[in-house]
């Protein structure tokens, strides 16, 4: 029986690491890193509306993060200082996410599962979820490879090739919104960012080309999860927490094998 | 036919008028080049022809099929990309290893397809960026601000090159410089912009134009007279390539 939750824990990991190793590549070339921590605070909100109307959580999250995405997206169109304006609506929507969870009457929420993830109560119908949309995520960034990078490479130049960046921004926002709904069960809120930026950072250091590091970005997070369990389970320490460490830890292992070559 | 017609094109941003009714054409293998202080919009006018700005008020017809080649002036990449110059040159678009042989030739690149594109020099880079463009059989190269960061050998070189591809394949060459000196000897054109079209004609008859003077000549006199002394002796003789 304990084999059995490990398992589903295992399982799911691995399904949302799909999505985050290619897509964090991405975050990171493309300097988002913020943008998805502001998309993950945004999803407490989400939660909260879902909890408001009685509707499945994964939905709620899903919802708000894009919409929040493609609001920001406007904004930073429009010339606003990306920086600021993310910094001021990513904890306005963690902190009114949180104010509005409590508000909620005859509703008690684990707020701990909410923003360090409870990877350990992932049921099988939660395991299609996440690897249906792992799947989607990673076959979506699959068939555009070739756009979203020229795109990643500045916008005038994917223009002049007929591409439109403006369409690939939109394409990579619905893509993180959705990651981050699945994310939420799995690693948290606070923590779905350092999913998506750890295995595509540490994979930067052992790769040559955009596409060995999303493959090693995917072996990577692999190793995190499966590693951050046993971590779990042997120290008793919180999944997802433990997931990041280890990612961290392979982080700066590859950072200072590297430097040693 | 044109290639590029422009007439009376107007755009705004952020409330403020950043091009004038700008009205131009560039003719099949004309070099263009395009000149002005910071700020004379031309960078926004080079956005413009390819899409990337709002019109606010003209027309921009282009020839139907018009393929453009696009030399940015640098990228933005820091080293969190890697990519080899080999796989730079198939974005978005994969071609026959002879085909990039033969852009890499063009533009004056040796064979590093292997090396990492952040481990180019300026110069180098500068001719990754114009293979790349090449390699999409372009009949019209726009080139911003290419040489910036060259050294004066390397800009001339650079300049002289892109005259060669112009007389190989034929294509047109549209170029944003700051700097009209080294510029004037290829073009066949030059346009002054200064937010409107305040001048344009042959590379001379625009140096000479008070309009001209005005904008250029207007506290770096002392500098443009060096560099235009120099620029008319270097014309003749020199023709070493620099790397």
């Amino acid at each position: 029986m304990i084999d059995g939750f490990l398992m589903r824990a295992g399982l799911g990991g691995l399904g949302l690491v799909l999505a985050t190793a290619p897509l964090g590549c991405f975050v990171i070339w493309r300097r988002m890193a913020y943008f998805g921590d502001a998309l993950s605070h945004a999803a407490i909100l989400g939660v909260a509306l879902a909890l408001a109307v009685q509707a499945p959580i994964m939905a709620g999250v899903l919802v708000v993060a894009l919409l929040f995405g493609l609001a920001v997206l406007r904004l930073m169109r429009a010339g606003d200082s990306a920086d600021t304006s993310l910094g001021v609506l990513s904890h306005g929507a963690l902190a009114t996410g949180l104010v509005a969870v409590a508000l909620l009457p005859n509703v008690r929420v684990d707020m701990e599962a909410l923003l360090l993830g409870d990877i350990l109560t992932v049921r099988w119908s939660d395991l299609v979820l996440i690897w249906g949309g792992g799947a989607l995520v990673a076959g979506v960034l699959r068939w555009r490879w070739d756009r979203l990078l020229t795109a990643s490479l500045g916008p005038d130049l994917a223009r002049a090739s007929g591409i439109d960046p403006d369409r690939e921004s939109v394409i990579l926002t619905v893509l993180l919104a959705l990651t981050v709904a699945l994310a939420l069960k799995i690693v948290g809120a606070l923590l779905v960012s350092a999913l998506l930026i750890l295995p595509a950072a540490t994979a930067r250091h052992l790769s040559r080309s955009p596409e060995t590091m999303a493959i090693m970005a995917l072996a990577l997070g692999a190793a995190a999860v499966l590693g951050g369990l046993g971590l779990s389970y042997g120290l008793d320490t919180p999944a997802g927490p433990s997931i990041i460490t280890v990612a961290t830890a392979l982080f700066a292992l590859a950072r200072v094998s590297r430097k040693a070559a | 036919m044109n290639l590029l017609t422009l007439s009376d094109v107007t755009v705004r941003a952020g409330g403020s008028l950043i091009l004038d009714r700008i009205s131009l054409s560039i003719d099949p293998g004309e070099i263009v080049t395009i000149v002005g202080p910071n700020g004379s919009g031309k960078t926004t006018l080079m956005r413009t022809i390819l899409g990337a700005m709002p019109v606010s008020g003209g027309t921009i017809t282009t020839r139907p099929g018009l393929t453009i080649g696009y030399v940015p002036q640098k990228l933005p990449l820091d080293g969190s990309l890697p990519l080899t110059v080999a796989r730079f040159l198939a974005l978005p678009h994969r071609h026959s290893p002879k085909k990039i042989a033969g852009a890499l030739k063009l533009a004056g690149l040796p064979d590093i397809g292997d090396r990492q594109l952040s481990a180019l020099s300026g110069g180098q880079m500068q001719r990754a960026l114009l293979a790349r463009a090449l390699l999409s059989e372009p009949d019209l190269l726009i080139l911003d601000e290419p040489t910036t960061g060259l050294d004066q050998q390397g800009e001339a070189g650079f300049y002289r090159r892109i005259e060669m591809v112009r007389d190989k394949r034929g294509c047109a060459v549209l170029m944003v410089s700051h700097d009209l000196h080294v510029v004037m000897a290829a073009s066949d054109r030059v346009i002054c912009l200064n937010g409107h079209v305040c001048c344009h004609g042959t590379p001379a008859s625009v140096a000479s134009a008070p309009e001209y003077r005005a904008l250029f000549g207007h506290g770096t006199g002392g500098a443009l007279a060096l560099y235009r002394h120099d620029h008319d002796h270097e014309h003749h003789g020199h023709s070493h390539s620099h790397d």
